[in-house]
């Protein structure tokens, strides 16, 4: 709300900075969004009286104004406004100005004619074209008679006031209005508010109830809904006073009825709406539902088709306003209204709410509706309307207000201890600061003993319980004395759990690989959720109402969402591309069932691992490469069970040759590969790898107690052997056989060389693998390797035909 | 010529032809000629048996001296040539060290993965656990376990991704809260969590607004909790992120699940509380919100309020991020740049 600090000052005795008010009332209220006084960034902008004007001789729409400005001699100013006359105060903006939009005037010469200075429209010194008058929109704007020639504009215009625009929580609808300001204000300074109420004074014998009625059947969508009629008004312009207050709160000044409600709209937080009595189709006013496709013109002239959750004001049935929304265009006040109906109402907070979002039309009055309605000042309201209405526009006051419904708001009385302020807000205060702090909110208190029970007036609609309360002290005793501790020491021991460890050792390791972390997003097309599953888990999780075509699906995989990535860096001519994500996926269950969100890791590498320097220039990645980070990894992770790799050619997206499963004993928990050619040129991206871990079973799975082996004192003896065998013969099933029959001192088998091409037959390949034997316990005598060794080269021949080279 | 005489010329002469040497392999042969078994001073020696018992005694001592300085001067002098040719070598092997040392391979953690880290690393050390909630939730725990019933003004504020009406993306790490009060076993003392993961807002992706970001919530119930102890947790998590010689100041909020609730601003570290576009002229930067546990959270949840009570916060690990590295679009974060994501690199 854009809070008027003069308007303010009418009611409050406050001698403050409006920064240093509007920094106490952020740290005590409400957020602020801005403090600006409306003059800011505007000089040289005086008042300037039209002595006579004579139309420009070449030109059909330019005036030659002499223009006193407060000095001996008139000055010459060229003015293009329709509206231009003699006799009249102006704004004038003086050579060296700067007006609006931070535009700069320069004393200048129009078609030959010299102009110093110019004369401007409110919307030229900064006015919104939603706040200027509309009368005014193709003109210039006329300062009032008695404004001085040379002196500031800005006093005439209320631009020399500060206004501090506030940001006001769900909560806090009180502060919606300039009573709940003042109130607020006057609880943290400890000030007394002198914050006036206008009487009404009924001068007409006629009985309201005789010219209207109101009978609300379903008073939970009105609970409260009052009529006052106003007869006799003349519609004009409204004083200067009034559209300075309107303007400065961002409303658009109209005419004085309307004027009028929208005043006090922002002094009480009240809408209030006022028809064209005459225009009424009946005078049988009342609330209801809206018939479902039911049709109503609102006042900015849209045909709204209704639903039946919506509320409406009806005359005779017949609907007349969007209840606490908009009002109709039919029953409108305009110039040659006579007779005014003031609706003062609360209308039901959730049902405005839903309408005005549904037909997007958030005005002032709906947020206020939304955020709540002091009970006790809807009479006050309508009553101060229209005194002011029939002081401002010369009406007459019917007798009586017609009421169609009332609810009294209920007492509100809330019990908090002495002690329970103490321990939940960690202070030590005293009775009498308690009191003091209700007395200043203007709270009803009463100690007794050792609890305070308060009554809680009815525009803090916000506090209803001891919480509520216990807010209440605290911000008006100031979170800046709240001491500052720490939660008492317990036994409870913090920390990670073996999972949230081993998650976070899993990046880790990755890292030391040399993959970047990367985060991708959850939320993707249903094709590429589906993509890339370990294991073929169906269609994925999709959301109801999307927001975005890429965002649709929870994904079921992660290394669509890295392929995205290498496509993002591709495209900005990133060549080496090394990443991972640790992340969850999604899988469905049923349908209204969550999916089972299971932990997964996977990475890709594109381009080089390592950059080239001068001095050094590595390979680009491939499958060995990879796997090698795989199995790095799996290593890291100290798994009891037995990890193999499987060939898969299968997979859709994967390079049908180059793509292995890999299993923990007998359970499939990734793969890793090329992917496919097809599946890089739908992504857009080059020849990349990746892999994918589930990592669920490897956090199942029972990790190695002491990842250690005693190094042996006794020397070590290896043996060679380089072997022909069928190409199809796996590396794989060969070290399996070698540790399965290798005796009990082989220690490690490695490979060190594969070979196929030039003395090798078709169709064999030559493997050469290094074999180590080790006593812990003694040294080994070479008998036992030659024994050990020549039985596994037997088992290898027998087993897998291969002829020993 | 005496004895004592001749060892004293030898020694001069040895002397002479050591300086004189200037690569190994003359002092080597130095050391042959004059030290030898067939050298002078060995001859020499041989020559005491003529002598008188008196002198012989003072000779030996004489011709030990003069053999050990002759060993010492040998030894010097080698040493000085090992060296200079050593250093001669080294000379040779001179490289300009300026040149650009190897690539190595070093992933980093992601920025945001940084900032929860040290978040959650934070409040283990003051005796929290970690508990992760799901990203798929219930609508129950995401709102009306929070307070916010089906028809709340709040949940306006949260533009929800549903699946089902009852099933949604959690929009709030929030709902971590109702499902650790429900389980956790009082008896063995205070609740102290946090929860660290993803949450997502129907939002169109822009420079500020991200359908996908992080939370960290965080939630202390016992007996004894109270707001000075959220405020002082707040301190330390602000003056742990941003610098401790900042100002944290609180202000009054609006948290369904909290009642009271608070949003903590810290003075803006880039103009130091003077006002600058950063901290859109205000001087103070928000960072959080938390508050003291609405007691219907309690209450729904199965914990008496009257007996139990504390606060919770949420953090925002994304925005914190962008503010302490000044990163300007929060879609940096998600479409993973390698040039961006290399960038943290500082460890400790
Ligand atoms: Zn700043």
């Amino acid at each position: 709300m854009k809070v008027s600090y003069k308007w303010l000052q009418e009611y409050l005795d406050i001698d403050v900075k409006p920064k240093d008010l509007a920094e106490k009332l952020a740290r005590t209220s409400v957020d602020i969004n801005d403090v600006y006084s409306p003059s800011d960034g505007l000089t040289k902008l005086v008042v300037g009286y039209v002595t006579s004007l004579k139309p420009h001789p070449d030109s059909d729409h330019l005036a030659i104004c002499q223009v006193n400005i407060g000095e001996a001699e008139d000055v010459q100013i060229v003015c293009g406004a329709p509206n231009i006359a003699a006799n009249h105060n102006v704004i004038v903006a003086l050579p060296g100005a700067r007006i609006g939009n931070n535009i700069k005037i320069k004393r200048s010469k129009m078609r030959g004619e010299l102009s110093e200075g110019m004369i401007c429209a409110l919307q030229e010194i900064g006015f919104t074209e939603k706040v200027a008058p509309k009368a005014y929109d193709e003109g210039i704007w006329f300062l009032p008679e008695e404004a001085k020639p040379g002196e500031s504009i800005f006093p005439y215009l209320g631009m020399d006031d500060v206004i501090i625009d506030t940001d006001i929580t769900p909560n806090r609808g009180d502060m919606f209005s300039m009573r709940g300001n003042v109130n607020d204000i006057a609880a943290f300074y400890d000030l007394k508010p002198h914050f006036t109420e206008k009487k009404v004074v009924e001068n007409s014998d006629e009985q309201t109830s005789d010219l209207i009625s109101a009978a609300i059947p379903n008073p939970e969508i009105a609970p409260t809904y009052k009529l006052r009629v106003i007869k006799d008004v003349q519609i004009a312009d409204s004083p200067l006073w009034l559209q300075i207050k309107l303007w400065n709160a961002g409303i658009r000044p109209i005419n004085n009825v309307v004027d009028v409600t929208n005043y006090i709209l922002i002094k009480y937080g009240q809408p209030l709406h006022s028809f064209d009595y005459n225009k009424l189709p009946s005078h049988d006013i009342s609330v209801r539902h809206a018939h479902q496709g039911e049709e109503f013109v609102t006042l900015d002239k849209d045909t709204r088709e209704l639903i039946a959750e919506d509320i409406v004001v009806t005359a005779g049935d017949k609907p007349v306003a969007l209840a606490g929304t908009m009002g109709g265009l039919e029953t409108a006040i305009s110039d040659d209204t006579t007779a005014v109906t003031l609706e003062s109402a609360i209308f039901d907070s959730i049902l405005v709410r839903k309408q005005a979002r549904r037909l997007d039309l958030h005005s002032e009055s709906s947020t206020r509706f939304e955020r709540g309605i002091d009970p006790a000042t809807v009479e006050t309201a309508v009553d101060e309307a229209a005194q002011m209405i029939a002081e401002l526009a010369h009406g007459t006051v019917t007798t009586g207000i017609v009421t169609g419904s009332e609810t009294k708001p209920k007492p509100v009385i809330v019990k908090v201890t002495l002690a329970r302020i103490n321990h939940v807000l960690g202070t030590s205060l005293v009775a009498q600061d308690v009191t003091d702090i209700f007395n200043r909110l203007a709270f009803v208190s009463e100690f007794n003993g050792d609890t305070f029970t308060v009554d809680v007036p009815t525009r803090r609609w916000d506090v209803n319980i001891e919480a509520d309360l216990l807010e209440e002290i605290a911000r008006i005793f100031g979170y800046d004395n709240i001491p500052s501790t720490l939660p008492a020491q317990t036994n409870n021991v913090g920390g990670l759990d073996a999972e949230q460890k081993l998650i976070r050792s899993s990046r880790h390791v990755l890292e030391g690989l040399g993959l970047n972390q990367a985060i991708s997003y959850s939320l993707t097309t249903i094709e590429k959720a589906q993509q890339f599953q370990i294991t073929n888990g169906g269609t994925p999780m999709v959301l109801d109402y999307p927001m975005s075509q890429d965002h649709v699906a929870t994904r079921m995989n992660l290394i669509s969402g890295l392929l995205i990535d290498v496509a993002y860096n591709v495209a900005r001519s990133q060549e080496n591309i090394a990443l991972y994500e640790q992340g969850r996926t999604f899988v469905p269950v049923a349908a209204d069932q969550r999916p089972t969100e299971e932990e997964h890791i996977a990475g890709v590498v594109t381009g080089k691992l390592l950059t080239d320097t001068w001095h050094d220039k590595t390979e680009a990645v491939d499958f060995y490469q990879i796997k090698g980070i795989v199995e790095q990894f799996l290593q890291n992770m100290a798994l009891t069970g037995n990890v193999t790799f499987v060939a898969n050619t299968a997979r859709k997206e994967m390079h049908p040759g180059r793509t292995a499963d890999i299993f923990l004993d007998d359970q499939i928990i990734g793969y890793v590969g090329e992917i496919h050619p097809n599946t890089a040129k739908e992504y857009k991206i080059p020849e990349s790898y990746v892999f994918e871990l589930n990592l669920e079973p490897i956090i199942a799975n029972d990790k190695i107690a002491r990842h250690y082996q005693e190094i042996s004192k006794y020397p070590s003896i290896t043996r060679d052997i380089a072997m022909l065998v069928n190409d199809y013969i796996t590396n794989q099933e060969i070290v399996s056989l070698i540790q399965d029959k290798g005796g009990a001192f082989l220690t490690d088998v490695t490979l060190f060389d594969v070979y196929q091409g030039t003395h090798v037959p078709e169709g064999k390949k030559s493997l050469a693998y290094s074999l180590t034997y080790q006593d812990k316990n003694e040294t080994l005598v070479e008998d036992k390797v030659n024994q050990a060794f020549d039985k596994v080269t037997a088992k290898l021949i027998e087993e897998f035909d291969i002829t020993v080279r | 010529m005496g004895l004592q005489d001749k060892l004293n010329d030898l020694l001069q002469q040895g002397l002479k032809q050591v300086e004189e040497s200037v690569n190994l392999e003359s002092i080597n042969d130095v050391r042959v000629k004059m030290l030898g078994k067939k050298g002078p001073i060995t001859e020499v020696l041989r020559g005491m048996r003529d002598l008188s018992a008196e002198e012989r005694p003072k000779v030996g001592q004489f011709a030990n001296e003069v053999r050990d300085q002759l060993t010492n001067a040998i030894d010097e002098q080698r040493a000085k040539l090992e060296n200079a040719k050593l250093n001669d070598q080294l000379k040779k092997e001179a490289i300009d060290v300026t040149l650009p040392g190897n690539s190595v391979a070093q992933g980093q953690p992601h920025v945001i993965q940084q900032i929860i880290d040290e978040l959650v690393d934070l409040f283990i050390g003051m005796g929290y656990v970690v508990a992760e909630g799901s990203e798929v939730e219930e609508d129950r725990y995401n709102f009306e376990m929070l307070n916010l019933p089906k028809d709340h003004p709040a949940r306006d504020m949260q533009d929800t991704f549903y699946v089902t009406p009852e099933i949604l993306m959690r929009t709030q790490t929030s709902p971590m809260q109702a499902r650790t009060l429900e389980t956790h076993d009082f008896s063995k003392g205070p609740l102290k969590m946090v929860s660290p993961g993803k949450v997502y807002r129907r939002d169109t992706d822009d420079a500020t607004h991200s359908h996908q970001f992080h939370q960290v919530e965080g939630l202390v119930i016992g007996k004894h909790i109270t707001m000075a102890d959220l405020k002082g947790t707040l301190e330390v998590v602000a003056q742990d992120l941003f610098g401790d010689e900042l100002e944290v100041r609180l202000r009054p909020s609006y948290f369904p699940f909290t009642e009271p609730s608070v949003e903590a601003d810290i003075t803006c570290f880039n103009c130091h509380g003077k006002g600058c576009a950063i901290c859109k002229y205000t001087g103070w930067i928000e960072v959080l919100g938390a508050g003291m546990t609405h007691p219907n959270v309690l209450k729904m949840a199965g914990v008496d309020p009257e007996e139990y009570g504390g606060f919770a916060f949420g953090l925002g690990p994304d925005r914190f991020a962008m503010l302490k590295y000044g990163v300007n679009d929060i879609r940096d974060f998600y479409q993973n740049d390698v040039r961006f994501l290399t960038q943290f690199d500082q460890k400790g």
